[in-house]
């Protein structure tokens, strides 16, 4: 009877432990990334890489800060003239690393994020980055719509990148 | 001496602007308008030897004489993830015509590549990418993306995207008679 209540008050405890270790790192647990599909994104959020070169292109305009959340390795082939690289929206990683990218901008910046690694509706990474910017409470937020992929959709294009 | 400080000056200010337009070129040229990536198709693939995930050579001349079939991928691209399985059902299938499949994983990182690899249980090897093999082969700004080598070494066909299965195997069937 009385080791019945020694374990009960050992579980109770290791389980108060567990909760306290839980709710002290807020920020990490809410980055479990969870699989959000780009087909979830509202369609008044998407850009189409058309519009986004017309804005690269008027001189007077002023330049959307453009995130590439897809393949680092993709990255380092070619880019969006003046993009940067923000991590993978499907790694809790890469999360962070968007997070800490914008966390210290206004609201109000103009964001534009793309992946264009893979077809539109298979892609993994911007519907997770999506969702983290919108939470954040960015409100000049797009997601550049690549029906399928960067190579077809932006670079035989003929739109600006760099590359290195 | 006045006459010789002005051109001087004047010299200088030329330098100047010179140089302006240097740098304002080479930012321009730097993020140019990009030229459409060029098809590989008729020309030979391009050449590179790097280790497999079991740290195996994987020489692309060593195997002339074989019809290959080179495919990126990464372990995020899900129609990559339709297409494995696949692939290595024919290099079972047609290995012993002389067919050899190579993978190459454009992943940041081998290990998530290395447990994809051991889950499906692919039967080919399998070699991590970098941005310098994908230049090589005209960019791959996109998965999946396999080219068909011949024989001879020349690539045959370049399938982008979420391709046909039936279609690739038909060409595979073709090089290999």
């Amino acid at each position: 009877m009385r080791t019945d209540s020694v374990i009960q008050k050992c579980a109770l405890v290791l389980f108060s432990l567990a909760l306290g270790a839980l709710t002290a790192m807020p920020g990490r647990a809410q980055f479990a990334a969870q699989p959000v599909s780009a087909l979830t994104i509202p369609a008044a959020q998407l850009m189409q890489p058309e519009e986004l070169n017309k804005l690269l292109q008027r001189p007077q305009s002023l330049k959307p800060l453009i995130l590439q959340v897809g393949s680092r390795v993709i990255f380092d082939e070619a880019h969006i003239a003046g993009a940067e690289y923000a991590g993978p929206g499907s790694h809790a990683e890469g999360l962070l690393t968007l997070r800490d990218r914008v966390s210290s901008l206004s609201r109000k910046t103009s964001i534009v994020i793309y992946c264009g690694c893979c077809p539109w509706n298979r892609c993994p990474n911007v519907g997770p980055a999506y969702k983290l910017l919108s939470d954040m409470g960015f409100v000049h937020l797009k997601v550049l719509y690549m029906a399928d992929d960067f190579g077809t959709d932006w670079v035989n294009m003929g739109y600006p990148v760099d590359r290195h | 001496m006045q006459a010789t400080r002005r051109v001087s000056h004047d010299s200088y200010r030329l330098a100047r602007c010179l140089g302006a337009c240097v740098l304002v070129a080479a930012s321009i040229a730097a993020s140019a308008q990009s030229a459409p990536v060029q098809s590989l198709v008729g020309r030979q693939a391009p050449q590179f030897a790097r280790r497999d995930l079991h740290g195996h050579t994987i020489d692309l001349r060593s195997l002339r004489g074989k019809v290959v079939l080179l495919n990126f991928w990464a372990t995020w691209c899900a129609p990559c993830q339709t297409e494995m399985p696949v692939f290595s059902e024919w290099q079972r299938t047609y290995g012993p015509q002389g067919f050899q499949v190579i993978g190459i994983s454009m992943d940041d990182d081998s290990d998530a590549a290395r447990k994809l690899v051991e889950k499906l249980g692919l039967a080919y090897p399998v070699a991590m990418g970098d941005a310098k093999l994908g230049e090589q082969y005209g960019e791959v700004l996109g998965l999946p993306k396999t080219f068909l080598i011949g024989r001879d070494g020349k690539v045959l066909a370049q399938f982008q995207g979420e391709s046909a299965l039936k279609s690739i195997e038909r060409s595979i069937k073709s090089a290999l008679q």
